[in-house]
């Protein structure tokens, strides 16, 4: 008999996220994606100053205002047709990359990795077979003995104490949980370590944006960054050294830790590599632009079709049709009034009309985007995909190390192909990661080249003309395609829409009722124990979810969702 | 005199806290501005927007003597009542969520009593919202409270030894982030 279950809400952080799926014979059956909160945000910004759009959207999401900020500016920016100085793309570019990195590795350690590492476990760890496996797989400094058994010892303390505080929600001893203890106590000590070192990109995006969490430096029309290299005040050669310190010190971790324990956990859960497939029709944008009209970029992006990187489509410079046209959104299962079929995003409505939740009907606050008529999945896994398609060495060279590695602990050739999968997203983030933090290195020599050449222009002054005009702004986020789209009109905003990352991964069914990148790789998903779905949760935490922003408003009737159940044996689970 | 002095805090927090699309949601950060553009504090004391933001708050939430946090507070009050939290209502409150935001700020606290650099003290001042929907104006009720919620906070300053001086032309206000399009 199949068992239906409700995970509410899915995410560690944030996000208001439910999944349901009904389960039958230990594999997941069928699966629904469902936003919890009314998406509604674009409508405050009607009537306002299009230059202040990136103030207001950045507060749309905590865990990702900069990448809002940075998709609102663009969008005005190629609605005004604006160049801007390539000194505003470099500081805007250093933001965006540090930003990234910290995203990356806070995803990975602190709100995915207790999917698969056991806390507890670690406690039976030997810090000296602990130390002797670390040091065969990488040099980093943090790999001794003596570290592992500080932080063996301070693990016990903490538990020891009966308050497991933050690990408090974690599924401890499950069945699923294959991590060996000296690989559990491995994978704590290097989860303490990233609490440490995620504070240095945090530091780069706090002096470059002025000021952090909600950067202030981002101006239509380039950024607000002063330069001088005889102030105190601006932006001056000392602390341009300190951001170079801190990207050295991040290349470190992510190159010597982060990328060798996805390696080294994704070989001993290598089964994964068959589960959590679902859409193999990849979206990216490109990024990093060089020039100031984002005609030439560090990292492609674009279409990856059937899975398949020989078959992919460059999407090429700033406002590409190839984009801009194949954007639509569906609200046939959403909670708004629909009828009118999928619509392009200038012309997106985000009118609510709740039903209940309806399994054939409306059972989401997200709407259902498409890229040419199809559902997409986007992160870091397409991002990857396009650049291996379009010939980017860094990320060509980086994705074979992981696959080498990762074949080598499991005694088995891993291929490119095994990446469509549950483990495939994290190594593909981490992939990811490496190639965002060597850019990083880059733009910050691109900026301090430009700066010494006695270039210190940062602004464009925008001018608004009389009568309509739209554009759009797109981004590749750490979760994947972000893209606002504004429709202004003497100067003063008509319609905006933001097709925002989860929004595409999270998605219901569509108009032609194909189901979401979510729902889809669910299928044939194993769950062990319907009680404790961890294996659900492995497959949507690959795609790193963040509801906050696909959809943003208190719930329908005004009250907190924390509801965790099961359907059909009546226990409360706590995901 | 000398020992209330070794007390000090050395390294306070204020953080105004909340999502300043949902009306009185945003609360905590439209206190904080109003604080930030109406006094001078003492060094040592840092006045911090987290928005709704998370992990990003890490950093300047580490080892902190006293913690302030500006916020609402659903309480089952009435609207627009000032409500206080401190001690041990302050954990048990942050588990059940105030606000959708906290589900993040939870996490760093958590986090920090792991990293053993928790807040010694952390008091939470709010007021019961009345409105919640979409919008970035506070409901009346609560608006008409937002000064005696700036002057309690500046009461529990002054109980910790830290004295704010009201400045004498306030600075203007943020026009990027005002409640109505201009």
């Amino acid at each position: 008999m199949s068992k239906r279950i409700t995970i509410d809400p899915i995410t560690r952080i944030e996000g208001h996220l439910r999944i349901d799926c009904e389960v039958d014979g230990g594999k997941v059956k069928k699966a629904w994606a469902s936003g919890q909160m009314w998406r509604g945000v674009e409508q405050i910004l009607i009537g306002r100053d299009p230059r202040d759009a990136w103030a207001i959207t950045q507060r749309i999401c905590g865990v990702c205002t900069t990448v809002h900020a940075i998709a609102s500016v663009r969008a005005v920016e190629n609605a005004l047709d604006l160049e801007i100085p390539v000194n505003a793309q470099y500081i805007r570019n250093i933001i965006i990359l540090a930003h990234a990195v910290h995203d990356h590795i806070v995803h990975f350690y602190h709100l995915s990795a207790l999917d698969w590492v056991d806390v507890t476990s670690a406690l039976k760890g030997n810090p000296v077979k602990t130390a002797q496996l670390a040091e065969s797989l990488s040099t980093w400094k943090g790999n001794s003995r003596h570290e592992f058994a500080q932080v063996k010892e301070r693990l016990a303390g903490f538990v020891g104490t009966g308050q497991l505080g933050i690990f408090t929600n974690g599924y401890w001893g499950h069945p699923a949980m294959k991590l060996p203890p000296d690989v559990n106590l491995l994978a704590v000590a290097h989860y303490l370590q990233a609490l440490e070192i995620q504070r240095k990109a945090n530091k780069i995006v706090s002096i470059l944006g002025s000021k952090t969490p909600h950067i202030q430096n981002v101006a239509v029309g380039g950024v607000a960054n002063p330069i001088a290299t005889d102030s105190q005040s601006v932006l001056t050669i000392e602390r341009l050294m300190a951001v170079k310190g801190w990207i050295d010190e991040l290349a470190d971790f992510v190159k010597n830790v982060y990328v060798v324990d996805v390696a080294a956990i994704g070989a001993f859960y290598a089964d994964w590599l068959g589960y959590g497939k679902g859409i193999t029709n990849y979206l990216s944008v490109p990024d990093i632009p060089l020039d100031g009209k984002g005609t030439k970029f560090a990292l492609p992006g674009g279409h990856v079709p059937n899975g398949d990187p020989a078959k992919f489509k460059a999407i090429s410079r700033f406002g590409d049709p190839f984009f801009e046209d194949n954007v639509a959104e569906s609200a046939k299962h959403a909670w708004y009034k629909s009828g009118k079929g999928a619509l392009h995003p200038y012309k997106g409505e985000t009118n609510p009309q709740y039903t209940d939740f309806q399994d054939d009907g409306k059972y989401s606050w997200v709407k259902s985007p498409t890229f040419q008529g199809q559902p997409a999945q986007v992160g870091p896994l397409a991002r990857v995909l396009a650049m291996v398609g379009a010939g980017h060495q860094p990320t060509i060279k980086t994705l074979n190390f992981v696959l080498d590695t990762a074949g080598a602990i499991a005694k088995t050739k891993i291929p490119v192909a095994a990446l469509h999968s549950t483990i495939g997203r994290h190594a593909a983030r981490a992939v990811s990661c490496a190639v965002q933090v060597d850019e990083l290195a880059n733009q910050w020599q691109l900026l301090v080249g430009n700066i010494g050449r006695g270039d210190t222009k940062t602004f464009n002054n925008p001018v608004f003309p009389k009568g309509e005009i739209s554009g759009v702004g797109f981004h590749e986020a750490p979760r994947g395609v972000l893209s606002h789209w504004v429709v202004i009109n003497n100067g003063k905003i008509v319609n905006y829409q933001a097709v925002v990352p989860t929004t595409w991964n999270a998605a219901p069914r569509n108009e032609k009722d194909e189901p979401g990148p979510y729902e889809a790789s669910l299928l044939d998903n194993p769950v062990a124990d319907s009680e404790r779905p961890l294996e659900v949760l492995r497959t949507v935490h690959s795609f790193d979810p963040c509801l906050a922003c696909a959809v943003h408003m208190v719930d329908a009737d005004g009250r907190d969702a924390i509801k965790v159940t099961t359907n059909g044996c009546g226990t409360n689970l706590c995901a | 005199m000398s020992s209330t002095r070794a007390q000090l805090p050395q390294h306070t927090v204020l953080l105004g806290v909340g999502n300043l699309l949902l009306s009185d949601e945003g609360l905590g950060v439209r206190a904080l501005e109003l604080l930030e553009r109406s006094y001078d504090f003492p060094p040592g004391v840092e006045l911090i927007d987290g928005g709704t933001c998370g992990m990003e708050l890490l950093e300047p939430l580490t080892s902190v003597d006293l913690l302030i946090m500006l916020d609402v507070i659903h309480a089952n009050r009435a609207p627009g009542d000032l409500v206080i939290l401190r001690g041990d209502e302050v954990p048990a409150r942050l588990r059940h969520k105030l606000s959708p935001h906290q589900v993040g700020l939870s996490d760093v606290l958590a986090t920090l009593v792991l990293t053993d650099e928790a807040p010694q003290q952390v008091i939470v001042i709010g007021i019961e919202p009345e409105n919640l929907a979409l919008g970035m104006a506070l409901s009346p009720k609560v608006a008409a409270r937002l000064p005696e919620m700036v002057s309690v906070t500046l009461l529990e300053l002054e109980r910790a030894g830290i004295h704010a001086r009201s400045r004498r032309t306030p600075t203007p206000a943020n026009r990027q982030l005002a409640p109505q399009p201009s």
